[in-house]
């Protein structure tokens, strides 16, 4: 997995709420057996017209946003679907951070096994930065995962909170599955005891 | 002994390893797979050169894009993405040895259906899998959430799942259910009482006596949405109707070992005196017969009511309902039982099963639908013989229904079943998202009960006129 450590970026501005994973990668593109080159597909139904044209309005087709890797997004980003080709889109398409006042459970589990760091923050900040992103390519964001800041392109500091644990693994681009297997001879003790006492399961 | 809740003694007896910051490897007791989460975790096995840790516990059925119309178990019949998918996961079974359920098997279904049925959930285990609804598990009181597809890959070569515990919310649904009013209107309720993110964070323990009332058909409706409520699984404590339905499954324990878990079954309950960190009650006779108007499961009406205003919210949610009405082409003060519908869609992990078919046939016997097209897609195969059987096939097909064949289909519409732009749908699913069931389709969520009185009248209707 990549490493994420740092990153100043464009931020594009998605002022919406509920922003739910079909929206993010509609399911005609389920369809693939591979996770890369998702991107062109990202927000397909708002991005793109019944003709496949771009919509001009659309955030990520304006030219000042074509190259963004952070999105600002509402609350309760990435709810419903738990397809990882969510993120899989995100990522392919160049973003790598997203903030946003709350995200759903399983998005967010799923941005951390694709390198892509989810940032919470409280609405007043969020706002505070969406009106940032609203600047346009000139406004850069500086996201810093160690020192669990984000910096708005005015200076301003915002610091964020996320498990330790995830944080780890994320500026290592540590293999989760890898980490596990370390611990096989927990799981042989468990596995077990388990057999003895639930011999049904 | 401090006191438990429900999640708090299975997660107790499920932690295989707990670090110092509390991350811990939960063990997991099932693992279902299907064919569109599952490809690239086991390519990711092969190129490690990585096993399926528990083959046996290890089930796998294609639903999610499989045709429900006939000739499908030829793959020249699946549009050419979906056939390279489903012989993805023949392969996968077949190379990993794992549990399968192929098209051409009569136990073939969706995933949340073919679990409970075949006796693979029970009681007080641990139930994955890569997709969201796998909430729906919790109805026997086991612990059951969506994961994605690294999590799969994870569950698959270690058999366990990096977590951490959430917190403990108790819903309690008090005293009875008015006629009319099902599973699916509690469910829909508690999400538009509590939002979509209500749930962040948090295991629900539905209880109270409405929730005790119900099937278990009933209880895995309810616990089917705990997702779309936001939070990471829906639990119900199990009791006699769950042991009895579980009884004699194909895959649950016999004899000795049936009674050796009853004993421990019958311990997995919420004591009294345990912590919650959030409750929500809500008395059963105020839930009403709902509908959706919006494209979000949070917005949810009675059905007597009318089209909601921009106005009428706050914040963030003012912009989302103005982007919602456009999308649904509605107009706020219009009574919601005004708004005609094209096609109706009875079916899904939500409403999929053999009581659902009965609701919806009880309301449709002897009349004929005044929409363009309706569609019954059952939960299982076995579900679809059984309906066959006792004569609800006759009355759906009488009425005008198509009777298809069990998948997923206009719940996500990946396969052909899919609205067309602008076109409105009574449906028993559960998302009711932009394009969910197709690009442009305007889908209302309610009870199958609902669903096939929209049927019939061709607009959305409150059940209880017809009964």
């Amino acid at each position: 997995m990549d490493k994420f450590t740092t990153l100043t970026g464009i931020a594009a501005p998605m002022p919406l709420i509920n922003v739910d994973t079909d929206m993010i990668i509609p399911k005609q593109f389920l369809k693939t057996i591979k996770r890369s080159g998702l991107g062109v597909n990202l927000f397909d139904e708002m991005r793109y017209d019944d003709d496949g044209k771009e919509i001009p309005d659309f955030v990520l087709n304006k030219a000042q946003y074509r190259d963004a890797e952070i999105l600002v997004a509402g609350d309760n980003f990435g709810c419903g679907s738990s397809r990882e080709h969510a993120p899989w889109a995100i990522k392919d398409f160049g973003i790598r951070c997203v903030i946003a006042p709350s995200f759903a459970d399983i998005f967010y589990n799923n941005c951390f096994k694709n390198g892509i760091l989810p940032i919470a923050l409280p609405q007043e900040q969020v706002d505070v930065l969406m009106k940032d992103a609203e600047k346009g390519s000139n406004a850069r964001m500086m996201v810093d995962l160690e020192a669990q800041t984000v910096t708005s392109s005015d200076g301003e500091v915002f610091h964020f909170e996320l498990d330790s644990f995830k944080k780890h693994c994320l500026m290592n681009g540590l293999d989760d599955i890898g980490l596990t297997m370390e611990k096989a001879a927990s799981i042989d003790s468990f596995e077990a005891a388990a057999a003895q006492a639930r011999p049904w399961v | 002994m401090s006191p438990k809740t429900l999640y708090d003694k299975i997660w107790d007896a499920h932690v295989a390893h707990e670090a110092e910051d509390g991350t811990c490897l939960l063990y997991i007791d099932r693992h279902l797979v299907h064919e569109v989460t599952s490809p690239q975790a086991f390519e990711g096995l092969r190129m490690a050169g990585r096993k399926v840790r528990a083959p046996e516990k290890t089930i796998a059925v294609p639903d999610h894009n499989v045709p429900t119309t006939a000739g499908r178990e030829d793959p020249a019949n699946m549009t050419e993405d979906s056939a390279i998918q489903v012989a993805a996961l023949d392969k996968n079974a077949k190379d990993f040895g794992i549990h399968y359920y192929p098209v051409s098997d009569i136990r073939q279904g969706i995933v949340h259906i073919v679990g409970p049925e075949q006796g693979w959930t029970l009681p007080g285990m641990t139930v994955v899998c890569g997709d969201s609804h796998t909430a729906t598990h919790g109805a026997f009181g086991a612990l059951a959430h969506g994961i994605g597809t690294s999590e799969v890959e994870h569950v698959l070569a270690t058999q366990t799942l990096i977590q951490k515990k959430s917190k403990n919310m108790k819903v309690e649904i008090t005293g009875k259910l008015r006629p009319g009013v099902t599973a699916k209107d509690i469910t829909l309720s508690v999400i538009g009482a509590t939002g979509t993110a209500g749930g962040t964070g948090y295991v629900i323990e539905y209880c109270g006596e409405a929730i005790r009332d119900l099937s278990m058909e009933g209880r895995m409706t309810v616990c089917n949405m705990a997702i779309e409520g936001g939070a990471r699984a829906g639990l119900i404590a199990p009791d006699e109707k769950t042991f009895e339905y579980c009884k004699d499954r194909p895959h649950a324990p016999k004899g000795a070992q049936w009674e050796a878990a009853m004993e421990w079954w019958k311990t997995l309950y919420s004591d009294d005196d345990a912590d919650w960190d959030k409750v929500v009650t809500i008395k059963g006779e105020d839930i009403a017969p709902v509908v959706t108007w919006g494209t979000s499961p949070e917005d949810v009406l009675p059905i007597t009511a009318t089209v909601p205003a921009p106005t009428d919210f706050e914040g963030g949610k003012v912009g989302a309902a103005e982007r919602s009405l456009d999308y649904m082409g509605l107009t706020p003060g219009t009574p919601l039982k005004e708004v005609e519908i094209d096609t109706v869609f009875i079916g899904s992990c939500t409403n999929g099963r053999i009581e659902d078919l009965r609701a919806a046939a009880a309301i449709l016997k002897g009349k004929k639908i005044g929409v363009k097209r309706a569609m019954v897609v059952p939960g299982s195969g076995l579900v679809r013989a059984q309906a066959e059987e006792e004569g609800l096939a006759d009355i759906f097909k009488e009425a005008g229904f198509e009777w298809r064949l069990a998948g997923c289909s206009m719940c996500l519409a990946m396969n052909p079943d899919q609205l067309q732009p602008g076109e409105r749908c009574a449906a028993t699913s559960n998302r009711n998202f932009e394009g969910r069931q197709g690009r442009g389709g305007r889908t209302h969520l309610m009870s199958p009960a609902m669903a096939a009185a929209a049927a019939i009248t061709g607009r959305l209707t409150d059940v209880r006129e017809l009964m």
